[in-house]
């Protein structure tokens, strides 16, 4: 027997009111309990008096202060930031190496260039490129950029692919091939390790700026051969450095943009 | 209906009922108790006001989706402080913050997480102070 037109209203409005209801009362529910809501977490900016801000983060990095053989900056950013040493360059993770000039500045080497130059232990970092192919190939914006300039790495993101290691004309990443945490000569507790797994690179010491210090490396040089600081400000380290000598970046030609300035 | 080969079949048929529904014969009319929490840390015995960032039914119910939001919130957004629904203000810090106070990792967070079947992968990169000191 079919229900009336007036059953069958009556039965749709009841169905109606009860999809709507019920949620509807917990929402005032957990109004009246004072519950903070799901997800409605809004915290506060980072600590404005202590933090290092920039409007967009460069190095300067003076190539004729490093001493050969010295690895001060290396050891400082690796001891800071757990970086393993497996002992074998196959495996090998580095945030800072070094290379010869030949490898840095390809197009810029030349065969009439003393061989003082030639020789130079020449620093190399993640450029933190204005135009990061890195992060253009991420599929999972596990590496992204900052307002900052800072290109970061979001470990808990990484699935591994290694796209940005194949995307860096630099060379700058590393592959966690296997479980770092044995290979870490002194786990510093301030700062987690990586996984097997995620890939990783030099992240300009963003945990250190947050809190008002300046990068590992910068602080470790004895020389001061690294210089750091905003480049939209004139009056910062890096434009002072820059002002006053001729500078090159790694691989201008490929258009990346690289925020480390080297002068040889 | 003919069946071919009826016997292999059904007693395969049984066979696989007994073996699906063992964990549940095994398991029938044992109540495992619920796991005992430990919260009596130094750090947490010196608090005057025993409370967490949040009430405790709020961390018992959401601490991972506090924990994803503050994840976020320092990666991505670089935001290091959390404001607490009671106007508190705390560091973001798996390690400096949470386990300042559970700094019983096992007798705390593990024994819920055995208890749940959850398999957290924070502490594959997070670090436990106490394993390190």
């Amino acid at each position: 027997m079919a229900p009336t037109r007036r059953e069958f209203l009556k039965i749709a409005g009841v169905s109606a009111a009860g999809l709507v209801l019920p949620p509807l009362a917990s929402v005032f529910a957990g109004a009246q309990a004072g519950m903070p809501a799901a997800g409605g977490v809004a915290p506060t900016g980072s600590d404005p008096r202590s933090a290092l801000t920039a409007k967009r983060w460069g190095m300067v990095i003076d190539t004729r202060k490093c001493r050969s053989g010295c690895t001060d900056c290396i050891d400082a950013c690796h001891i800071a930031h757990n970086v393993p040493n497996f002992g074998n360059p196959k495996d090998e993770i580095r945030w800072i190496g070094t290379e010869k000039m030949a490898h840095v500045f390809p197009a810029e080497t030349h065969p009439r260039i003393p061989e003082s130059i030639k020789s130079l232990p020449i620093p190399v970092f993640c450029n933190h490129c204005e135009n990061p192919p890195c992060v253009r190939v991420c599929p999972t914006q596990a590496t992204f950029q900052r307002a900052d300039g800072i290109v970061m790495m979001d470990y808990h993101r990484c699935i591994g692919c290694r796209f940005c290691m194949a995307a860096c004309p630099y060379g700058s990443r590393s592959m966690n091939f296997r479980d770092p945490r044995p290979f870490i000569p002194k786990i510093d507790p301030a700062f987690p390790t990586r996984t097997k797994g995620v890939v990783e690179k030099c992240n300009f010491c963003e945990e250190r700026l947050a809190q008002g210090i300046l990068p590992a490396c910068v602080i470790a040089c004895s020389e001061k051969a690294l210089s750091f600081g905003d480049l939209e400000d004139p009056g910062s380290d890096v434009r002072r450095v820059l002002d006053g000598k001729f500078s090159l970046r790694r691989r201008q030609e490929l258009g990346t943009g690289p925020q480390i300035y080297y002068i040889l | 209906m003919k069946l071919y080969n009826r016997g292999i079949i059904l007693a395969g048929i049984v066979v696989f009922l007994i073996l699906a529904s063992g964990p549940f014969w095994y398991g029938r009319g044992r109540a495992v108790s619920p796991p005992d929490l430990k919260l009596d840390t130094p750090a947490i015995e010196q608090l005057k006001e025993k409370l967490c960032v949040e009430p405790a039914p709020y961390m018992r119910a959401n601490h991972m989706r506090l924990l994803n939001d503050w994840r976020d919130s320092v990666v991505r957004e670089g935001k290091r402080t959390y404001t607490a629904a009671d106007g508190k203000v705390y560091k973001i810090s798996l390690t400096g913050t949470c386990l300042e106070c559970h700094s019983n990792k096992e007798q705390f967070c593990d024994r819920c997480h055995d208890y749940a079947g959850a398999k957290p992968a924070c502490w594959d990169c997070h670090i436990i102070p106490e394993e390190v000191r």
